[in-house]
């Protein structure tokens, strides 16, 4: 997925779209919006994120989970399987972006990307909903997916790199 | 300035605004794994040097109590898990890359092997104890002609047991104060440290105290210099591991660790047990329940200010 910082006001409409599309308990969220500020006034620069899981490459939730529930479905989204899920909570350690949570009925929960959906051919509920048209979601290696033309001309960069898992939100800067 | 906010409120529980998912069942499981380890360990060894008989309480007393502690601890594990009823996925299968699988399969084998050990003790320690079943003498006569190979296989265990403690958290690359390698060993050294101190603490025999003292002596030397490594290591490392010691070097675990862990935990006992060595009085008890608290204290510290630490982007 990716996602254009230029594009984006920080609305929330994706972040409550998850929540209504994936039965997200009350008080907890699947994707959420950072706002950053750099600079000094009056010379500040702003810059939202719509963040969720990175659905890393290199993912460490999926190596550390004991029971194999944390794992990689085919096409490379990382997705738990509620009924292998212990709630160790191994693999809410082993995220650099903190983006895994324990779901009160006990698994431990994530964006999946909307992969019911996704299965259909449909978009995810989050880029469906955004006004902007700020995300961009998609199969990067399709060169004609609506990610990888997003990318094509653009400039990017990913959130931790040097945490070394291959995160696959890319951020349009 | 630069600021980064959550404009989209989110507050999950026990994730914001610092991870807070582990709490005490995970040290005190650490703890007790680490004792039973060191318990363990120095069971096998002076079984395996033929000093069995010299070292009673290592070697017949104290592992009473390992099996003691690693179901306590598996207690304390089985509570800290969100989705209990599924614990059996644990055994379903073997994830090499996993530490925790390890852990859980390691578990499976010491837990029984403690306890064999101990059965095959029953008899000289309780003489009124009888197995009432006779394929459970010839087990016993089995166990106890063979204890030596055994406490090979149980010091390797115990080893295993002892790292895998520290493993489980320096596995976490996105916890920098424990993405460190030197954790597995000190966790280990600290461990056999605890069950050392819980044996001089059972030991009646004040030889075997003097000898146990000179060895946990050797290892608290050794902790305090895989500590002074530890911040090293970080010290001389990226952002987030410099900001990982500074929780200690002026942060908020400052006191509580350099007091309670190295000076009460480490230095004092290591002069008591010297001062003891060097034919002084010191009450028995005190370096030992020193090093149990400090050990204990140490697995708190570093397991709530780990989760505190993390990527900055």
């Amino acid at each position: 997925m990716a996602i254009d910082t230029k594009k984006c006001v920080g609305c929330g409409d994706c972040v409550v779209a998850c929540q209504t599309e994936n039965n997200v308990p009350h008080g907890y969220c699947r994707d959420w919006i950072v706002e950053r500020v750099d600079g000094t006034y009056p010379s500040l620069s702003l810059e939202f994120r719509s963040e969720r899981c990175n659905h890393c490459d290199n993912s460490p939730c999926v190596r550390c989970c004991p029971t194999g529930a944390s794992h990689k479905a085919e096409g490379g989204i990382v997705l738990v399987t509620h009924h292998k899920c212990i709630g160790c909570g191994a693999c809410i350690q082993s995220c650099p972006y903190d983006a895994r949570y324990p779901h009160p009925e006990g698994y431990v929960d994530k964006c999946t990307f909307c992969i019911h959906r996704v299965e259909k051919g449909q978009k995810t509920a989050c880029v469906d909903v955004c006004p902007t048209h700020c995300l961009h979601f998609g199969d990067l290696d399709d060169p004609n997916s609506d990610v990888s033309l997003a990318l094509k001309d653009r400039k990017w960069k990913v959130l931790a790199p040097e945490a070394g898992t291959k995160p696959q939100l890319y951020f349009l800067t | 300035m630069n600021e980064e906010l959550f404009v989209s409120g989110r507050d999950i529980p026990n994730i914001d605004p610092y991870l807070n998912i582990w709490h005490w069942q995970i040290p005190l499981y650490l703890f007790l794994g680490g004792l039973a380890a060191g318990i363990l360990f120095f069971a096998g060894f002076y079984t395996v040097r033929g000093k069995a008989d010299r070292m009673q309480a290592t070697v017949k007393w104290a592992p009473l109590l390992a099996p003691i502690a690693l179901v306590l601890g598996l207690g304390a594990l089985f509570w800290d898990l969100k989705h209990e009823l599924y614990f059996w996925q644990l055994y379903t299968t073997v994830r090499l890359d996993s530490p925790m699988s390890w852990g859980a399969w390691t578990l499976m084998v010491i837990t029984p092997l403690s306890l064999v050990w101990v059965a095959s003790y029953m008899k000289e320690i309780f003489p009124w104890w009888d197995w009432k079943f006779s394929f459970l003498n010839k087990f016993e006569a089995w166990v106890i002609k063979n204890r030596v190979g055994l406490a090979w296989v149980m010091m390797v265990y115990a080893v295993i047991l002892g790292v895998y403690t520290g493993i489980l958290l320096s596995a976490f690359n996105a916890r920098p104060l424990w993405n460190t390698s030197i954790l597995g060993p000190l966790f280990l050294v600290s461990g056999f440290s605890t069950g050392l101190a819980t044996t001089i603490l059972l030991s009646k025999d004040p030889k075997e105290r003097k000898r146990l003292s000179q060895i946990d002596l050797i290892f608290i030397v050794i902790e305090l210099f895989l500590i002074t490594h530890l911040f090293m290591g970080f010290l001389a490392g990226s952002e987030t591991a410099i900001e990982a010691a500074n929780l200690f070097l002026g942060g908020p675990f400052t006191v509580t660790f350099w007091v309670f862990v190295v000076a009460l935990g480490l230095i004092f006992p290591a002069v008591l047990e010297t001062l003891e060595l060097l034919g002084y009085h010191v009450p028995k008890w005190l370096p030992a329940v020193l090093i149990l608290f400090g050990g204990l204290m140490f697995r708190f510290i570093m397991v709530e200010a780990g989760q505190i630490t993390r990527y900055l982007y």
